[in-house]
């Protein structure tokens, strides 16, 4: 017999939500085989069983939420009597996020646990209605969550923005969701903390964009690799000579990572999240353009695990896609020290030995946390990419130093 | 059915058991020529003679104890305390000696006997006459704590304590002595352990008992006009206290309201308060809110005394802090 705990996936991570159980109680389980499906802040993630066995029990339903540690389930044998609620549970130490061999964690700051107030009541009524109380703002004392203010939320129906009453305010309020939140919350942190200073470049794409084409031509479909992928090689190597870059301002100090493990941001419908390549300068640009593939899919499936959005240390997010974006501002991601944001790679006037001619171009925009670095270094490390990209065939060698 | 004052239902009661059983006697101070302090007992002594009406020296500690020993011997005494707070001199006895018997004899032994007289301020007595003792007495195992808010419950509770086989301390209250209401004829008694729901009320529960039963239902009544559905429930008994009656109404109404004359600290709200959280706790929208008595030796001055004591207006304040609408 065993409890099945809510797992730690994450630094960051107090507590998660069961989204769906994909067993029923008296359902047969196979160690290794996933039996619910976890929201945390930032992904929601399969929960695999480790144990086989009968699934006996599910403590936490879906849609509530339960703190890292606490017991959500019991599997054990066939018609065994789980241990009755109340039962402290036997909560084996969380498993830990695993850490990459080297190089400290994504230090996130940790949010300090903040437990809902809500009264007896409240609670029962939002465990009855499958609500979670964390969405809820209460009017009592301290923000306590009320037997009133439960039943005006669910008075609004499932998450409906109440529809402007007659006489009543011309907006509607809509608590954010989880997702939502963690990026306000981080991005805040980002840019009241970080003093950020931007560098831009332009760099000529049509050497990279041939190579690409020549690539391609050779490779299925679904093993295309794109301007991303050479952009991302191109960071890393980068990287690699400006550590400063690659490095996170935490308490005062300054933490240079050993690794380059370059976060890329996904947009999904309700908020991004920017899954880690590991290793990008130690990885040819086809194995950069796999691994981004499979995580890039993964992300949309909502099948990331911790270990694919930790650690990272430094971030590309790119709105290619949108071919009239000349260029835009990231937001440092934190802790990082810099974040590069890819505009589209489109063909411009450009002069070239004094004539007008055309070229692709493509904006690079680094944000860069004054703290760490200046504008100087931003931008002898953004001429090292613009190298980089607009020689390619050094992309696929290893690494050469300028 | 009669009306009938508070003070003639407990005197009505006193005269039908008296008739019915030769074995009750009543004891207490003034009780006899001089009718009764609170002349519960007035022409007692010339119905039923001093062999059963019997006149007692000032000595709390010995006439109680003297009718301890008269309940082990098959009396059941009915002893009058002038108040309760002379009661503390007999302490030893109630606590040490009649509440403990049947338990020491292994049951061969019990003491039938009831202990009454005014508990509580509201006639400006002061301080060593106007103290509200019940929790010192609900306290403690193998006594009864009886408190009657009515005349109704004046009859019915004291003749359950003259026909029952345990100790019980009777608590009337001075300020109630003179209300009138009506009261069943005939041989009415009430059960121990059994609180009264007087008033439906969806909002908010409101627990209280002897004279504080009618503050709080004035305080129901004013927040009625303001939309406010107040249950409240009669306790009657504090030992055996009815959580589950108290318990049952905060199922439906998600709040409570206690309220006690007595001081707060250790008193009977908090008794109550307590087994509310254990037995409603989900269901609880709102802690419990107790209103009682201040934390003060009674005053004597009349303006000072009625400080000293709860009002409707803190039971309306209270009720709305539940409702978050203070």
């Amino acid at each position: 017999m065993g409890d099945v705990i809510m797992p730690k996936m994450g630094d960051a991570m107090t507590e998660g939500r069961v989204l769906r159980w994909r067993k029923r109680p008296g359902d047969p389980v196979r160690a290794g085989e996933a039996i619910a499906e976890i929201e945390t802040d930032k992904v929601n993630v399969d929960l695999e069983a480790e144990e086989s066995g009968t699934l006996l029990e599910i403590v936490v339903p879906e849609g509530q939420s339960a703190p890292v540690g606490a017991r959500i389930a019991v599997i054990g044998a066939p018609g065994a009597q789980p241990t009755p609620a109340g039962a402290p549970p036997t909560a084996p130490a969380p498993r830990p996020a695993p850490a990459p061999p080297t190089g400290p964690l994504q230090a996130e700051p940790r949010a300090p646990r903040t437990r809902v107030k809500a009264s007896p009541l409240a609670r029962r009524l939002a465990e009855e209605h499958g609500l979670d109380l964390s969405r809820l703002q209460g009017t009592g004392p301290d923000g306590r969550i009320t037997k009133e203010d439960v039943e005006a939320h669910l008075a609004l129906g499932p998450r409906a923005p109440a529809a402007a009453e007659e006489g009543g305010p011309d907006y509607t309020e809509e608590t954010p969701g989880r997702m939502r939140a963690t990026i306000a919350r981080r991005m805040a942190e980002s840019k009241l903390q970080a003093p950020h200073f931007y560098v831009t470049v332009q760099v000529v794409m049509d050497d990279a964009l041939r190579a690409r084409q020549q690539l391609n031509r050779d490779l299925k479909e679904e093993r295309r690799v794109t301007v991303n992928d050479f952009v991302i090689r191109a960071a890393a190597l980068a990287l690699r000579a400006f550590p400063n870059l690659n490095s996170a301002f935490v308490n005062g100090k300054i933490r240079r990572f050993r690794r380059i493990n370059i976060a890329v941001a996904v947009a999904l419908p309700d908020g991004l999240i920017a899954p880690v390549l590991r290793d990008c300068d130690r990885k040819s640009l086809l194995q950069i353009s796999e691994e981004a593939r499979a995580l890039t899919e993964r992300t949309r499936s909502g099948h990331l695990r911790p270990d694919d959005y930790e650690g990272g240390t430094f971030t590309i997010s790119n709105l290619g896609m949108f071919d009239f974006v000349e260029n835009f501002v990231a937001i440092i991601n934190p802790p990082h020290a810099a974040i590069l944001a890819v505009g589209a790679a489109q063909p411009r006037a450009v002069v070239r030995g004094g004539q007008l001619g055309v070229a692709t171009t493509m904006a690079l925009t680094l944000s860069a946390d004054h703290r760490v670095t200046d504008g100087a270094e931003a931008a002898r490390f953004l001429g090292e990419i613009k190298r980089l990209l607009e020689n390619p065939f050094l992309l696929f060698v290893d690494a050469p130093q300028a | 059915m009669a009306e009938l004052t508070y003070r003639d239902a407990l005197r009505t009661t006193l005269i039908e058991e008296m008739d019915r059983d030769p074995t009750v006697v009543l004891l207490g101070e003034d009780i006899g020529l001089y009718q009764g302090t609170f002349r519960v007992t007035a022409d007692l002594l010339e119905r039923y003679g001093p062999r059963r009406v019997i006149d007692t020296p000032i000595s709390e500690l010995g006439f109680v104890g003297a009718a301890i020993g008269m309940a082990m011997l098959g009396l059941r005494p009915v002893v009058e305390v002038m108040t309760w707070n002379f009661s503390l001199l007999a302490l030893d006895q109630i606590v040490n000696n009649a509440a403990k018997l049947r338990y020491f004899s292994g049951g061969q032994v019990e003491a039938p006997l009831v202990i009454r007289g005014p508990n509580g301020a509201g006639v400006q007595l002061s301080a060593q006459h106007s103290q509200s003792l019940e929790a010192l007495y609900a306290h403690i195992p193998g006594l009864y704590v009886v408190a009657p808010a009515t005349p109704a419950e004046a009859k019915g509770l004291l003749r359950t304590a003259i026909r029952g086989r345990n100790p019980v301390i009777f608590l009337e209250n001075a300020a109630l002595y003179g209300m009138k209401g009506e009261v069943p004829d005939g041989e009415f008694a009430l059960p121990f352990g059994r609180a009264e729901v007087v008033r439906r009320g969806r909002d908010v529960t409101v627990a209280a008992y002897s004279r504080m039963l009618h503050v709080a239902l004035a305080a129901a009544d004013r927040l009625q006009g303001e939309g406010i559905q107040a249950e409240v429930i009669n306790l009657r008994t504090l030992r055996p206290l009815d959580v589950d009656t108290v318990a049952e109404s905060v199922g439906r109404t998600h709040r409570a309201v206690v309220v006690q004359e007595q001081w707060r600290l250790f008193g009977a709200a908090a008794e109550i308060a307590a087994s509310i959280y254990e037995q409603a706790f989900d269901q609880l929208d709102a802690p419990v809110e107790r209103v009682t008595g201040a934390d003060v030796p009674m005053p004597y001055a009349r303006n000072l005394e009625l400080l000293a004591v709860p009002h409707e207006e803190d039971i309306v304040r209270a009720v709305k802090k539940t409702l978050y609408k203070a």
